[in-house]
């Protein structure tokens, strides 16, 4: 059952060429509809290689399907492969299992676009990367994914690249993730220089020697793969990208930068989990980058008014936590939130695309409200996973949290009050949206009279001819959209069951991966059970604040809006400010002087030189047989002379 | 004589033959006398493309004869053999040659069969003329002796030569023949000397059993040997056209029809490719410190030159025939590094260069238009535009002469510089790399003129005919790209190929 694992990444590859061989023929909603099998097909191959793995021994659970073998080179051998273990088929699952349900929405969200079948093409391609990222059996696959799923990201980003905020967005997703990808780049060249292999399983592999690395490398290597995982995690201070690429159609948005591709930096860290074990210092360095980055966006998600860049803001600052997970050393705590936030945050991103299309292409929240009795399934679902992200027990993201809290805790106190913080604030951002959406008065009617006049306001997603006809009344959305919220919603509720104190599930199917290196807990279950408490009032606080400041003020709420924190703390005009000035001086600088003198200069030489020495040489070309043959006797007498000379005869 | 006589003297005494091992020469050669016979007793033209058909028929017979050889020298009970008296050997390498320029022949076949009827020439002579000279090139690749090696290269040859005059109404086609004919003699020349002294100096034309003498004895005076040496290097130089035995390449390239220049520049480089690994690497291994700087010279002089005069050409096959000039330089690299990587190398490149050169002279033959002549840069200028297709699939094959990624042609080269620097000849490696920056600029230069070029700029606007693209050579391209992309992303079918294809000496039984 294990060799199924090949049919989890070919399913969607398939997908993806019959989509590019006939994709404008099937059309929609047929391209969709295949797609959407496709995805399925993945996760059911996955259910099967799942199956397989969970009938080995559990400490044997680590297996290698070779494709095939793809550089030979010397000693340098590079396969495509599959690793098969606890930690790639958990992410095979959630990846596939959230994919599907993505998929089948995006069936009604993109109904009527032209380019229907061309958002399923990329999907399929997205997945079929996603999976190749996950399954790799080496850095260099893995590295193959990452860039597939980011070349993806881009292309989805930039969906409707006819408006340029989409084009602008895509670019900015692109380079930003470039600056990642140059660690992760180096990281491998280091890796490979350092151990001569980058294969992860096995007794030569990258896992098994990776903690005898000396210190100093052991740290270079973890500390660019960090880049990397920061560009493609959206960690500060690369996660600038992550909040404009929103100008995605909306299921990219969940699919791409909530639940998936974003959590692929995580993985990357849980992967080489001996590696960080070697250097304890890139952990206390992915630690407090991941506290800064949870905090940092959660006050940026406080005051944003269009109703998808607070969950922008949001899934940056619940990546932090994972990100602080995994630095404290509990990986297992990482990725059961990694699993439980792609449940809730793709459930707030669908129920977010469901009211902009109820809505027709209405994303500012100032302009929603009363939603609840006219999209009451949108409503409910949108609810649940309000209450999962704002960790109410027991909802699964309350479960998901509260191990990152305790690991916190165990390792620096200070990290845990960050991290409680942040919970404080998101629930209190959280309750803002819920309540400025779905309760309040409707402000829906009133909406498009000054439409013009808001330069906050966010471009809307679909076409504008939308948003010039009258406002109808909000609307439902088809079933092909509630159905996956309906799912997404139960398991939200339900996610953690997955790994309850006690039971712990989830910890003991993972634990072979990480064995020793996971961070034990040692705690006392009072000092646990009061910390949940601490947080839990932290959460009372956060919504009882929203509630009375959304719900009951009559005050405009603008005065707890700052600007500063909608402009999140000035640090992308601040950044754009930087290379826009002297950044773009500099490059002036060296484009005119290295690039035009030095670089420029010796291709044109070496040109002029080739050029001068052709022309010179054709001379020799005179097209008589007897020159020719002179030049032949020429050559003769002058590989006669050498001989001569050396052995000398002469 | 009287018949009492006669049946006094002794037989002769005629070596055993194994049929088995001779077999893709026989395939090779009795469908050239089959189709030969069979045009001149036919009473009726036979259906278009017969002949193209036949021949693609009899190459891939021989593949399979090969395939079944393949499995028996690499099984590792039976191995690499000598037959006929130990004249020929095969081993991989044989095989691997087989293979290569049966490859050459079928995709030849394919240009040709579309270019023929155009040029009112159709008949089978030249499909004929292409198996026996295919024949030809293999004998050379399985030769265990100099004397095979001469027959071989002969065959060879000969049929070239009258292929390359084929085009009956076209002056250039004529004058290419003679000029072929007359330095090909002028070289086979030097290639007889040369194995003449190495006879004098060895006592033996046997590859095994030279091999054998050398490494037994060390020869007081060895100034006949290595005179040997380099007469033999002149011959084999010539016919896989490096410099500065490659005089005639241009000239004859450009007039060749331009089918027949395809295979020129695939089967008959690698024929002489073949004779030259065996020859030097392999046979005179012991004397690798006196060859090898000559293979040196040879290299940096058909890498710069090759791709410097490319260049400075305006005529697409001169450009490409200086860019097969560079190509043998590459593959003379490999051949430096005298090592069984460097060897594996230089076949990797052999097979993925033929597939390239057959690619890009096909489209070479269908730009040319009728009456083969219209091979100008200018025919090239918005290529994109008339035939999409075509101008892509030129633009994998030019890229892939580059060596750009994920195409054959980077691995190519790859695997011979990778072999030059585990030699430690890094100059060598070196100048090898620059020169493919060189020679990049052709290869950009004919993509731009296809994708940027405007039609009517210049002086003539005349409008063309449009470009036709017959399907027998739309296959070969699309077998030619295909081959070309395939390899490059999932190269190591054809590495394991030509590793376990490193030859092997056997002395006579």
């Amino acid at each position: 059952m294990l060799s199924a694992v090949w049919l989890i990444p070919a399913l969607p590859l398939a997908g993806f060429l019959i989509l590019l061989a006939a994709g404008r023929k099937l059309g929609e909603p047929a391209a969709g509809w295949l797609a959407t099998a496709m995805v399925t097909g993945s996760f059911v191959a996955g259910l099967v290689t799942f199956a397989g793995l969970l009938g080995e021994d559990e400490h044997h659970r680590q297996f290698v399907f070779t494709v095939f073998e793809w550089l030979p080179s010397g000693s340098f051998s590079v396969d495509v492969g599959f690793l098969v273990d606890p930690l790639s088929m958990a992410m095979v699952l959630f990846v596939t299992g959230v994919g599907a349900l993505i998929h089948l929405y995006s069936i009604g969200y993109m109904h009527g676009d032209p380019r229907f079948h061309t958002f399923f093409l990329y999907l399929n391609l997205f997945a079929f990367s996603m999976l190749m990222l996950v399954l790799g059996d080496n850095l260099l696959i893995t590295f193959l994914g990452w860039e597939g799923v980011g070349a993806c990201s881009y292309l989805l980003v930039s969906f409707w690249f006819e408006r340029n905020s989409a084009a602008v967005a895509g670019k900015k997703a692109f380079v930003t993730n470039r600056v990642g990808d140059w660690g992760f780049m180096v990281a491998i060249f280091l890796t490979f220089a350092s151990l001569g292999t980058l294969t992860y399983a096995g007794e030569e592999g990258f896992l098994e020697n990776a903690g005898a690395l000396p210190e100093a490398t052991a740290l270079g290597i973890a500390l660019l793969l960090f880049v990397g995982a920061a560009g493609k995690s959206a960690q500060l201070p690369l996660y600038v990208w992550l909040p404009d690429a929103m100008e995605g159609p909306t299921p990219v948005s969940a699919l791409i930068h909530a639940a998936t591709m974003v959590t692929a930096g995580v993985y990357l860290m849980a992967r080489v989990n001996p590696l960080l074990d070697a250097a304890p210092a890139a952990l206390t360095v992915i630690s407090v980058m991941g506290a800064a980055t949870a905090l940092f966006a959660a006050t940026c998600a406080v005051a944003q008014r269009d109703i998808k860049k607070v969950l922008a803001y949001s899934t940056v600052s619940q990546l932090g936590y994972m990100f602080l997970a995994i630095g404290v050393g509990a990986y297992v705590a990482a990725i059961f939130h990694m699993i439980t936030h792609a449940f809730f945050k793709a459930l707030l991103f669908l129920g977010a695309g469901s009211v902009i299309h109820g809505l027709h292409d209405e994303q500012d929240m100032r302009r929603m409200g009363g939603l609840r009795k006219l999209m009451p399934i949108t409503a409910g679902t949108f609810i649940v996973g309000w209450l999962a992200i704002a960790g109410i027990p027991p909802f699964s993201g309350f479960w998901s949290k509260d191990e990152i809290l305790a690991a916190a805790w165990d390792s620096n106190r200070l990290l845990w009050l960050v991290g409680v913080i942040t919970a404080l604030l998101t629930a209190y951002y959280m309750s803002r949206q819920v309540f400025l959406v779905f309760f309040g008065p409707p402000r829906w009617q009133e909406a498009h009279a000054g439409a013009t006049s808001e330069e906050a306001l966010a471009e809307p997603e679909h076409e504008p001819a939308a948003a010039q006809a009258a406002p109808a009344t909000p609307h439902e959305s088809p079933p092909t959209m509630t159905v996956p919220l309906v799912v997404l919603a139960v398991l939200a509720a339900g996610g953690g069951l997955l790994n309850l104190p006690g039971v712990l599930t989830l910890e003991h199917f993972l634990e072979p991966v990480f064995e020793d290196r996971l961070h034990e807990l040692d705690i006392p279950a009072g000092i646990l059970l009061s910390l949940a408490a601490v947080t839990g009032v932290g959460v009372v606080i956060g919504i009882l604040a929203a509630r009375a400041i959304y719900l009951r003020s009559t005050q405009p709420a603008d005065r707890f809006e700052p600007e500063l924190l909608r402009r999140a703390w000035g640090f992308d005009q601040a950044l754009a400010g930087f290379f826009g000035g002297p950044g773009r001086a500099f490059a002036n600088f060296t484009s005119r002087v290295l690039d035009g003198r030095g670089i420029d200069g010796a291709v044109n030489g070496i040109a002029t030189l080739v050029r001068g020495g052709g022309s010179r040489l054709r001379l020799t070309q005179t097209g008589y047989v007897r020159n020719y043959a002179l030049f032949m006797g020429g050559g003769a007498v002058l590989l006669l002379a050498f001989f001569l000379l050396r052995t000398g005869v002469a | 004589m009287t018949p009492a006589v006669i049946a006094q003297i002794e037989p002769i005494a005629t070596p055993e033959i194994e049929w088995f091992a001779v077999s893709p020469l026989l395939v090779l050669v009795g469908g050239a006398l089959v189709l030969l016979t069979a045009a001149a007793l036919a009473r009726s033209r036979p259906p278009r493309g017969f002949y193209a058909l036949f021949t693609v028929v009899t190459a891939a017979l021989a593949v399979a004869c090969s395939a079944l050889l393949w499995q028996r020298v690499t099984d590792p009970g039976r191995g690499p053999f000598t037959a006929i008296g130990g004249a020929i050997t095969i081993d991989g390498f044989s095989v691997f040659f087989a293979v290569t320029i049966t490859a050459a022949i079928a995709l030849g076949a394919l240009l040709a069969d579309d270019y023929l009827r155009r040029e009112g020439l159709d008949g089978p002579e030249l499909y004929v003329l292409m198996l026996l000279s295919g024949t030809g090139g293999v004998v050379m690749a399985m030769a265990n002796d100099l004397i095979v090696v001469f027959l071989g290269l002969e065959t060879l040859s000969i049929a070239l030569y009258v292929m390359a005059g084929l085009h009956l109404r076209r002056l250039e086609s004529q004058e290419s023949a003679i000029k072929y004919f007359v330095l090909g003699s002028f070289s086979s020349a030097f290639l007889l000397y040369g194995i003449a002294l190495v006879y004098g100096a060895t006592g033996s034309t046997n590859f095994g059993a030279i091999a054998g003498f050398l490494s037994g004895n060390v020869l007081a005076s060895n100034g006949l040997l290595l005179a040997g040496f380099a007469l033999l290097l002149v011959g084999l130089g010539f016919k896989v056209a490096a410099v500065p035995f490659h005089v005639w390449t241009p000239d004859v390239y450009q007039g060749a029809p331009t089918p027949v220049t395809a295979f020129m520049a695939s089967a008959s480089k690698a024929a002489g490719f073949a004779a030259l690994l065996r020859v030097f690497v392999s046979t005179f291994d012991v004397y690798r410190l006196d060859w090898r700087p000559l293979m040196w010279g040879l290299a940096v002089l058909s890498l710069l030159v090759g791709s410097f005069l490319a260049v400075v050409q305006s005529d697409v096959k001169r450009m490409l025939a200086y860019s097969s000039i560079s190509h043998a330089g590459f593959i003379l690299v490999g051949a430096e590094a005298a090592s069984d990587r460097g060897i594996a190398g230089a076949l990797f490149y052999l097979l993925a260069y033929t597939f390239m050169v057959v690619g890009s002279f096909g489209v070479a033959t269908l730009v040319g238009g009728r009456g083969d002549a219209d091979h100008g840069l200018s025919a090239y200028r918005g290529l994109s535009r008339r035939r999409p297709l075509l101008a892509l699939a030129f633009t994998v094959l030019l890229l892939a002469q580059a060596g750009v990624p994920l195409t054959s042609g980077f691995l190519a080269k790859f695997y011979v510089i990778g072999a030059a620097v585990e030699a430690d000849s890094y100059a060598l490696a070196l100048i090898a790399m620059l020169s493919a920056v060189v020679a990049a600029f052709v290869y950009l230069r004919i993509t731009v003129a296809m994708y940027m070029g405007d039609e009517t700029e210049g002086a003539e606007a005349v409008t063309r005919p449009a470009v036709r693209v017959p399907p027998g050579a739309a296959l070969a391209l699309g077998v030619a790209v295909a081959f070309t992309i395939v390899v490059g992303i999932l190269p190591s079918p054809v590495v394991d190929f030509a590793r376990d294809a490193v030859p092997v000496l056997l002395s006579a039984p």
